[in-house]
Order: structure tokens, then C-alpha cells, then sequence
């Protein structure tokens, strides 16, 4: 018996090596084999992301104690491509994953692993990969290692062009879930016809046509007693997409058949979304209008999944994405129960030479969004068919989500010296966005000036002051940043986000940061030691926490 | 032991990196399928400039840092245009949510380049491309020949001396 626990146990550490040596084995299987479809001279290329920080607990801002001290993420590639052949891996390692990424993180392996064949019109991808039909409604694997997302595929996809002017792609496979993988298996199609180049006497015509759809389904086995889960979620997407000179036109909707799952709280009603954007533009000119409306489209390949783990799908969402520090205090996150919005956009530049052009041209953007909730009628219907509520087509909801009015210049005045301003108006729901029931609706009023001068060819300045005034939460900030850029290869610099508003009096903080780094070719190096608030950052929609930290920092990037 | 382990082949890993990698300076673009701002599929193998240089230059709608850069660029390139026959090839990262916009940005902006969108990132991973902005130049026999990530006022300069390098005008 004992002998048997020792050898149950030596094998179960001689399959441990195997998994970790297996990725090893697409690295040296383009050196070893297939010596015909290697043509030409091989290529071996890499790149090393190392994120550090050392933490001290601070409780004034609610910077817990890390017993750790210090924690690390890490993402290395190497990616090998000779003829039709490319294969690469990718090491991860977090000891221990940084403060804000889930723990399940914790460890370190070749969790990005693939081979890949391309011959004429067809391509074949073994292992993992990332995939995006359309907009992603429907399906989408993307790898954003600062929101620490991978939804990415470990299976097969094949693409295939059968006729100039017809792309086929089709995947199957499960989704990466930290260190393992999702209970679900996904299977997808996607075909995206483009006219003008399907029909050579439609090849010169101005208005372009290409029009896709899709089908994607998971299956995932039920064992439930209570409920009686639909074991395959089938969902289904098309689009089109126009454009004529300076019009375009781009449509997509999509549709998913009753999936309860843990983000729709189980009922049994189909999802629905749709996205259209028509926009204009010549030169110096740009309209812009997009409308969406999500109903119920959360789509996992795992039905208990919650927050970002398993997506199969990805529902855009129409807010800008803010750049500064102040206007990111309050970010929208994309609501995959429900949600329709309108944005519009208007660009201009005034033209040069012009009153306010000035030698330069001044750029001028104008941009509102607001999203609302859906207009929606319970159904009480937990009893029979369970399907929670339906909706009002072309109502707006009651509830305002969020509201964004965004007017921004950028003005150049010299070779020397170029400014930005922004102003924004902004209406945010805070129980509903950040899920935090009870809070206030927060209105508030955002400046920025941002500006950069060269003292000389190798010495720069930049420098931004931002505020933000509103009565609720937390109230105003003020935030100044200074970065002095000289060799040309340095930097450093210095910020402070200042808490002056804030209701309780003891919470008037100051968040400093204090940075420097290297930057050389693709190598790029920066330390940093200071506070950083707690908030939520977010990344087109989706959003992950960020604990409050204080400490130093120490980031590495390179590329070869 | 295990976590010994998994060091050492991480050792390993980088050893073959650092003995057997090509820097990405003198490799060539890869082939990969990128989009045309009206949605049709290009190769990136097609990148050419009848043996004149290119900057090839890895931006989004988002990336404050990226625009200025591309300004910056526009301000100078007829002149550039006359000393090296350049070409400036921008691939804009944005994603699904964004990409609607990138065609309208462009017009704005009155850029003259050739933009292709990258949304499936497919051509950034390629080349090794992990924070935009990042800046190639390509020779007229197709090799890279300067590389930069980031932008900061005064990288221009940096970049135009590159460029005539590239050229064979220095």
C-alpha cells in the first residue's frame, strides 16, 4: 500500500516536470522537425515585462499590511517564426500577484503556448490563441495583463480565405480561468464577406460593403436538481458595414438564447444587444454618433462565473476613455444586464493661420455621452417561467447611469511649446457602476491644463494641473504633476493628487508620487516610490479594483 | 523544490533568448493581415515604399502620447517627405470600441499617412510591440533599423536623425 502512495506520488511529480517542460517543447519543435516548411532564415524574437512593488502599510489612506513586503508580476514571450511556421510561449509569473490582482493568480507557468501553420489561403493555430468576431459581441479573447484579463482559447482555430473577398474562421476550445481552464467548451464560426473584392466589377466602386456574421456556442454540463440549465448557450451576430468617401455606417446585433448564469441572477430570458455608429469626416472635420443598447448579454463559459472571469464576449461600451488622473476617478463600467446609450462626437480643427488657428492649427473636440438603464417591466414570473422582466424597446430608462460632456483644445504656439485643455461635466451613479448600493449620485466639474515646452532638443518640461469640484463622495481634488525629460533617455518627475475637499478633515491627503526611468530603444525602466489612492481602473468598460498602496515601484519593459 | 524547478527552467528559458534571439533592429516585418480603415484585409508583407525608408508607428485614439507624436511627425514630414522620400505607415491598436473611430480621427487631424487597424492585435504581438506609442523605422531594403517606445517633446529629433541615417544621408 505504502509503495503504492510513493509511486502515485513520484508519478504525479514526474507529470508536474512534464507540465512545466511541455511548453518547452514548442520552442524546440521548429528547431527540430519539419525541415521542409522551414524556409529561409528563422526568427526569434522576445519580450520581458517585470512589475514590482515593495508595500508599506499606511492606514490613514487604507493601505493594508503585505506580509510579502514585496510582490511581482512578470509576462515573458518568445515567439520563433521560419517560413510558414511560428510558435511561441509565454511565461507569467506572480510571487505573489500584486495587490489588486486576484490571488488565484499566484504561481508562475506557461499558461500561452501555441503553433501556428500558414499556407496560401489558410491558416491553423494549435494551443492558445486570442479571437475576436466583429466587435466582440459575441466573442472575444484578449489578453489586458494591467486589468488582469486572459480569456484566451486552448484549443484549435482555423482560418481560411476560399475565394478572394471571403474570410472563414472557425475555433474550438476551452478559456483560460487563472491557472486553469473554464468548465465550459466554446465552439465558433464567423464569416465576413466583403463585396467590393468578392465582385471584381464592384472593385472600384467608392461605396464599400462587408458584411459578417457568426454563431458561437458553450457547452457546459448541468448537474443542477433545482434548475433545469441549458447545457448548450448558442449565440448568434451580424453586421455591415458601409462606407462612401467620408460616410461610414457600421451596424452589429447580436443575440443570446436564455442563459441563467451568475450575472443575470439565473432567470431564463435571452439577451439581446445592438451597435450602431454612422460618422462623417473630411479633412480637418469629423462628426461622429454612436448609439447601443445591451440587454441581458453577459455570455461566460462558465455560468457561475462572476466579475471578468470566462467572458466569452465583449460588450463595447460608448464613454470615452479618459487619460487624465482626475477625469479616471470616476470611470463608467459597462453593464452587461442592461444599458442604452447615445454618444456624439464633433472634431474641428481651425485651420492655420487662421484668428485662432494660429501657425499651427487649433484642434477642437466635443463630445457627450449618456447612458441610461433600460425601461423594463417585472415580470414576477420566479415561479413558472422564470424569465425576470421585459423590456420597452425604444424607451429610455429611468435611471441615469452616467453623463459625460467633454470639450477639450489642443493648441500648438511655437516648435517649442504645445498645450491641452479639457474641461468635462460629468453625472455618474455610483451605486449602480462601482455596485456599491447606498452611495451617492456624483456630479462633478473637471478641469485640465497640460503642457509641455523644449528648453532644447534633448531637455523637455511637461506639466499638468487638473481639479475636480463635487459635493458628494469624497469631495474636490486638485491634482499637479511635473516631468522633466533630459539626455534624451531620462526622465523623472514628480506628482501630487490632493485629497482638499474631502468632508472628513483627516482624510485631506496628499497622494504624492515621486518617479524616474530610463528609456533606451525598446527598454524601458521606471522606478517610483509613493501613495497611490484607492480607486478603480478601468480599461474600455471593464474595470478592475486598485487597492490603496504605498510604497516603491519598479517596472521593466523590453522588447528583442 | 518545485518553485527551484520552475526557476531553473526559467534560466533556461532566457538563456536561448539571449544566445540565439535576433534584435528586432535588422529583422524584417512579418506577415500578418491587418484592416484598412474601410475594412478590407491587408497584409502587412506588403509594406513598401519603392526602396525609399518608412516609419511605421504603432499608435491609438486613446494614447495622448501617440498623437503628439504623429502631430509632431506632420508637422515636419513634407519636409522629411523631400530630404528621404519617406513614407509614415501608422497602425492604430485601438479596439473593438474604438476602432469606429479611428477613420474620423485621422480626417481631423489632416494626416497624411497610411493607416491600418490592428484590432485583434495580432500584428503589435508580432512585433513584439507591448506599450504604444512605438516607433520603427524600416530601410529601403526592408530592415528595421531604429526602434522607440514612448514618446516625449524632443523624440522628433531623435527620430529625423534616425530616419537620415536610414536613408544613407549621414
Amino acid at each position: 500500500m505504502k509503495s503504492k502512495i510513493l509511486l502515485a506520488s513520484k508519478e504525479l511529480k514526474i507529470y508536474k516536470v512534464w507540465k512545466i517542460l511541455f511548453p518547452f517543447s514548442f520552442l524546440l519543435f521548429p528547431f527540430c522537425a519539419g525541415a521542409q516548411i522551414l524556409s529561409g532564415e528563422g526568427q526569434l524574437h522576445g519580450s520581458i515585462e517585470i512589475d514590482a512593488q515593495y508595500y508599506k502599510p499606511d492606514s490613514l489612506i487604507g493601505a493594508p499590511a503585505v506580509p510579502e513586503k514585496m510582490l511581482m508580476n512578470t509576462y515573458d514571450e518568445l515567439d520563433y517564426t521560419n517560413g510558414k511556421i511560428s510558435a511561441g510561449v509565454r511565461y507569467e509569473a506572480y510571487d505573489d500577484a500584486l495587490q489588486g490582482y486576484s490571488t488565484l493568480y499566484n504561481g508562475s507557468g506557461f499558461p500561452y503556448k501555441y503553433i501556428s501553420y500558414k499556407q496560401d489561403n489558410m491558416e491553423v493555430t494549435v494551443g492558445n490563441f486570442y479571437e475576436q468576431f466583429g466587435s466582440g459581441m459575441i466573442l472575444r479573447a484578449y489578453w489586458q495583463p494591467q486589468l488582469g484579463i486572459d480569456n484566451s482559447f486552448n484549443g484549435v482555430r482555423v482560418k481560411y480565405n476560399p475565394t478572394k473577398g471571403v474570410y472563414l474562421k472557425g475555433l474550438v476550445g476551452d478559456q483560460r480561468y487563472y491557472w486553469t481552464e473554464g468548465a465550459g467548451l466554446v465552439r465558433g464560426i464567423d464569416a465576413e464577406v466583403n463585396l467590393n473584392e468578392l465582385d471584381s466589377s464592384l472593385a472600384n466602386m467608392k461605396t464599400k460593403i462587408i458584411l459578417g456574421g457568426s454563431f458561437v456556442s458553450n457547452y457546459q454540463a448541468s448537474t443542477s436538481t433545482t434548475y433545469n440549465f441549458p447545457e448548450d448557450v448558442g449565440a448568434s451576430a451580424g453586421r455591415i458595414s458601409i462606407t462612401n468617401g467620408g460616410f461610414s455606417l457600421y451596424s452589429e446585433g447580436a443575440y443570446i438564447i436564455n442563459d441563467p448564469n451568475a450575472i443575470n441572477n439565473d432567470i431564463f430570458k435571452t439577451g439581446d444587444g445592438v451597435l450602431v455608429r454612422a460618422g462623417y469626416s473630411q479633412k480637418g472635420l469629423s462628426f461622429l454618433l454612436s448609439g447601443e443598447r445591451i440587454d441581458n448579454m453577459s455570455f461566460k463559459s462558465d455560468r457561475a462565473a462572476t466579475a471578468n472571469d470566462l467572458n466569452i464576449n465583449y460588450l463595447p461600451s460608448l464613454p470615452r476613455d479618459e487619460t487624465y488622473q482626475l477625469a479616471q476617478i470616476y470611470p463608467y463600467a459597462t453593464q452587461p444586464n442592461g444599458e442604452q446609450g447615445l454618444d456624439g462626437e464633433i472634431k474641428y480643427k481651425l485651420p492655420k493661420e487662421s484668428l485662432f488657428g494660429g501657425k499651427y492649427g487649433t484642434d477642437l473636440d466635443v463630445e457627450y455621452t449618456v447612458i441610461n438603464s433600460l425601461d423594463t417591466i417585472n415580470l414576477n414570473d420566479q415561479a413558472t417561467n422564470d424569465k425576470g422582466y421585459t423590456t420597452r424597446l425604444f424607451n429610455a430608462g429611468q435611471t441615469n447611469y452616467f453623463q459625460n460632456l467633454t470639450l477639450e483644445i489642443q493648441h500648438k504656439f511655437s516648435p517649442d511649446f504645445r498645450m491641452i485643455a479639457q474641461y468635462d461635466h460629468e453625472y455618474y451613479d455610483m451605486t449602480v457602476i462601482q455596485q456599491e448600493p447606498g452611495s451617492p449620485n456624483i456630479t462633478s466639474n473637471i478641469g485640465v491644463l497640460d503642457g509641455y515646452y523644449s528648453l532644447s532638443s534633448a531637455h523637455t518640461l511637461h506639466m499638468e494641473l487638473q481639479g475636480l469640484q463635487t459635493a458628494q463622495a469624497q469631495g474636490n481634488w486638485a491634482f499637479a504633476l511635473a516631468e522633466y525629460n533630459f539626455g534624451p533617455d531620462w526622465f523623472i518627475g514628480a506628482l501630487d493628487e490632493y485629497n482638499y475637499g474631502n468632508p472628513d478633515p483627516a482624510q485631506r491627503i496628499h497622494y504624492y508620487t515621486v518617479t524616474g526611468g530610463y528609456m533606451k530603444n525598446a527598454l524601458h525602466i521606471t522606478i517610483g516610490y509613493g501613495k497611490q489612492r484607492a480607486g478603480i481602473l478601468c480599461i474600455g468598460g471593464v474595470c478592475r479594483e486598485v487597492p490603496a498602496s504605498d510604497g516603491f515601484t519598479l517596472s521593466i519593459t523590453n522588447s528583442f | 523544490m518545485k518553485k527551484q524547478i520552475v526557476l531553473f527552467l526559467f534560466l533556461l528559458f532566457i538563456f536561448p533568448t539571449v544566445i540565439f534571439a535576433q534584435s528586432l533592429l535588422n529583422s524584417k516585418v512579418p506577415s500578418i493581415q491587418v484592416k484598412t480603415v474601410d475594412g478590407s484585409t491587408y497584409n502587412t508583407s506588403s509594406f513598401s515604399n519603392h526602396g525609399k525608408p518608412i516609419i511605421l508607428d504603432f499608435w491609438a485614439t486613446w494614447c495622448k502620447p501617440c498623437i503628439a507624436e504623429l502631430d509632431a511627425i506632420n508637422d515636419e514630414y513634407s519636409d522629411w517627405q523631400k530630404e528621404t522620400g519617406v513614407k509614415v505607415i501608422a497602425v492604430s491598436v485601438d479596439d473593438a470600441r474604438t476602432m469606429g473611430k479611428v477613420q474620423s480621427f485621422v480626417k481631423e487631424k489632416e494626416w497624411d499617412y497610411d493607416i491600418y487597424i490592428d484590432p485583434n492585435q495580432d500584428f503589435q504581438h508580432a512585433m513584439e510591440v507591448i506599450n504604444v506609442p512605438c516607433t520603427f523605422i524600416i530601410d529601403g531594403t526592408g530592415k528595421i533599423t531604429y526602434i522607440h517606445n514612448s514618446y516625449m517633446e524632443g523624440d522628433a529629433k531623435v527620430l529625423h536623425a534616425a530616419l537620415l541615417k536610414a536613408a544613407g544621408k549621414k
